[in-house]
């Protein structure tokens, strides 16, 4: 009879742990790459047909209510918090100057708490019950992916702000983070002709990353990279003694990062230790941003590159401005970074298009929306009319001791985004996901 | 050649790594029977702690002295992380003496209110914690063989908290009287001794020990409030694997899941590496349930 308890006893607690690793994977990407499945890909031309004016609720008295939905609890609210602020900082400085078509913006803030199902819910709950003219939100794939079903049924309005895996355009959606030849392609490009032609991949072990490398290794054959290595380790894996034998015993020129969370953390500290520095081996991270170098160190990162659209340091009027005002508004040691900067200038770009249109409808909004200009933080973005991303340019920074970046290339003007990557001939057939 | 000695050193890393966060465990879980699942929050407060000191040092006392910082870090992150495991043994755990599935419920919960904590004291982003100089780079024994100083501080570090417990358990008047209470508990009663100030002080000692893991950790990877997280279920699995109420086994248990960690993850990668060596702990205690070594005393089997 004991035995037999003990036995349950036993049973109980590795389910458990496994139900405690598991949220700690799943929801545990607390690092910029927001960024997962690439499955299905909406494509353009999905279901509008009801409520189409739920938009447009308040619109008779002298608000118009907008919805911000970002985890601000949980394991991404790490990332995302910094986001929300932001958008809250343009919501109030587009009322200091006026409003929107002479009305003034009214946040409807929620909380997606790090879980896709919740954002799923309160994005409905914010297009049905508050009636918001769109909402600016999400972080992970998975939480746009989980919304993007409810703003098609319902033809709401989602400004997306993060850096993702391309293939996917949705109708409802406009995404004013880098898709993937916009940051990885054209990074890996640049590494070809300034580092060296062999590559070790390193990557957390989920879509995101495998995808990016799926995508990298296209380009590598086409453009006469080489491949030394690939290794994949699960979310929140922190002893890479292994893997950095093996790139050490691989030799390569460049290691191209796609670790994401935590685990960054451990890799760097690790690297640095078996005495490779960025004069060895250049690793290229597309998840590390100046709110992540805080968190591990810029000594540690000393010398190695990232591949975004903005940094801080990114020399624009504009960004002065912008880098002043967020620190006087959320204290002098926050720091801006790529996805901020993107969060800021949805609302911009949505507020333009608003004034545009000169209504709040959804439609209407979107049809004002293509080829509308904006000179954010980050520089000039127009608004591509065919997927609804936005052009940006392509950014290369250098980690500096003081935790911030120093440009190294960028690409001079804003890129058009390709989702699908159709204007690449080696990746025909990639997106056939 | 070098490959194969470095995956060797690398193994014996990973062991100590992985005995360092077990050791708390192995006392509040292996010797008092409590499912300890806030082990990996205590591990997360001795990291805190390490950031903490840190912070002080900077703010206080000249640079000259910043690379000292980890030598207080360490007994600071002990006497916190024991602080905290005395302060739940006392409101909580107290009362669920012989009741493993409420323990496991509770601590649990405990785990999240701590892991919440921290992100309403420290924030919800990581904090960085700077490697002291003494400890950076590595001892280079031939070409392309490595042992950082850090794995070789922790390897060290280890073998004292070893040695300490050792002594503790097996030495002193304190701990002969802890081994009488976990082996029978009545008897010991009877004979005078108060449980309540053992079982007390045996749980701070683990969750101290914990902490000390935390600090050390600090050096090697992330600190954050999901960071017990990480750890707990390797913490599980060595004292389990190494035979649940023996320091010895712990040792072997440390050792068994670290090389095999290793081996696997050479030959195969991280995450199926990972797949084999549970395949290789549960074909191994369908053989030995009772894990490497175990203890035979008829008091266990009536104890709870």
């Amino acid at each position: 009879m004991k035995r037999k308890n003990r036995k349950w006893i036993v049973l109980l607690i590795v389910g458990l742990m496994i139900a405690v690793t598991g949220c700690g994977g799943s929801t545990g990407t607390p690092a910029s790459g927001g960024n997962q499945t690439t499955g299905g890909g909406s494509s353009n031309g999905g279901t509008n047909t009801s409520g189409s004016e739920a938009g447009s609720g308040s619109e008779e008295s002298g608000e118009i209510k907008v919805g911000i939905l970002h985890s601000l609890s949980g394991t991404m609210a790490i990332s995302e918090v910094s986001v929300h602020d932001a958008e809250l900082m343009a919501i109030e400085e587009i009322n200091a100057a006026g409003g929107v078509l002479g009305k003034k913006l009214v946040p409807v803030i929620e909380d997606g708490a790090s879980e896709p199902a919740v954002f799923a819910e309160k994005a409905r709950k914010l297009i049905q019950q508050d009636g918001v003219a769109t909402v600016f939100g999400g972080w992970t794939s998975a939480s746009r992916k989980a919304m993007l079903p409810v703003f098609e049924e319902l033809n709401g309005l989602l400004w997306y702000p993060v850096q993702y895996e391309g293939l996917e355009a949705s109708p409802n959606i406009f995404y004013t983070g880098a898709t993937t030849n916009q940051q990885i392609v054209p990074s890996v490009t640049w590494l070809l002709e300034n580092r060296g032609t062999k590559f070790f991949l390193l990557g957390s072990d989920y879509v995101f990353p495998r995808t990016a490398n799926m995508i990298i290794k296209a380009q590598l054959e086409a453009e006469g990279g080489e491949v030394v290595g690939e290794e994949y380790t699960a979310l929140g894996h922190t002893d890479y003694s292994t893997v950095i034998s093996k790139i050490i015993a691989a030799g390569p020129d460049v290691i191209y990062n796609t670790l994401n969370g935590d685990s960054n953390v451990a890799f760097f500290k690790q690297l640095k230790d078996a005495g490779i520095t960025a004069d060895d081996i250049t690793v290229l991270s597309v998840s590390v941003a100046e709110e992540e170098i805080r968190g591990i160190g810029a000594d540690v990162l000393e010398g190695h590159l990232a591949a975004w659209n903005y940094y801080q340091t990114t020399e624009t009027p504009e960004n002065e401005t912008f880098v002043a005002n967020y620190k006087a508004k959320y204290g002098d040691n926050r720091v801006t970074a790529d996805p901020i900067e993107a969060g800021y200038i949805a609302v911009y770009l949505w507020a333009a298009a608003v004034e545009k249109a000169g209504t709040t409808d959804v439609d209407a909004v979107k049809e004002a929306a293509k080829g509308l200009e904006f000179t954010g933080p980050g520089g000039k973005v127009t608004i591509d009319g065919d997927n609804q991303h936005i052009y940006k340019t392509v950014r290369i920074g250098q980690v500096q001791p003081d935790g911030q970046f120093l440009e190294l290339w960028n690409s001079g003007e804003p890129v058009k985004p390709d989702p699908y990557l159709e204007t690449y001939d080696w990746a025909a057939g990639l997106s056939g996901g | 050649m070098a490959l194969v000695l470095q995956q060797i050193l690398n193994g014996l890393s990973v062991s100590s790594i992985l005995l360092l966060i077990a050791l708390g465990l192995a006392i509040t879980f292996g010797l008092m029977k409590v499912i300890n699942m806030a082990h990996g929050e205590l591990i997360m407060i001795g990291a805190y702690t390490a950031y903490v000191v840190q912070g002080l040092f900077t703010s206080y006392l000249p640079e000259s002295v910043f690379d000292y910082y980890f030598v207080i870090a360490i007994p600071a992150s002990f006497l916190v992380a024991a602080l905290f495991g005395l302060v739940l043994e006392m409101t909580m755990i107290r009362y669920l003496y012989g009741r493993p599935l409420d323990s496991l419920l509770a601590t649990w919960g405990v785990g999240m209110i701590l892991q919440q904590l921290a992100r309403s004291i420290f924030g919800a982003p990581n904090v960085a914690v700077v490697s002291p100089s003494w400890l950076n780079g590595g001892l280079a024994i031939m070409p392309g063989l490595v042992l950082t100083y850090k794995r070789l501080f922790i390897i060290g570090l280890v073998i004292v908290c070893l040695l300490c417990m050792f002594l503790y358990i097996y030495r002193s008047a304190a701990g002969r009287r802890m081994r009488a209470v976990m082996q029978n508990r009545d008897m010991a009663a009877s004979l005078g001794i108060s449980t309540r100030k053992v079982d007390a002080a045996t749980f701070a000692i683990g969750a101290g020990i914990g902490g000390i893991a935390g600090c050390a950790l600090s050096l090697m990877g992330p600190i954050g409030p999901a960071l017990g997280t990480y750890y707990i279920v390797d913490a599980f699995m060595v004292v389990v694997l190494g035979g649940v109420g023996k320091l010895l086994g712990t040792v072997l248990g440390a050792l068994g899941m670290g090389l095999a960690n290793t081996l696997f993850e050479s030959l195969t990668d991280a995450s199926i590496g990972k797949v084999f060596v549970f395949i290789a702990v549960i074909a191994f205690l369908q053989w030995r349930p009772t894990g490497f070594v175990s203890l035979r005393t008829r008091a266990l089997d009536t104890s709870d």
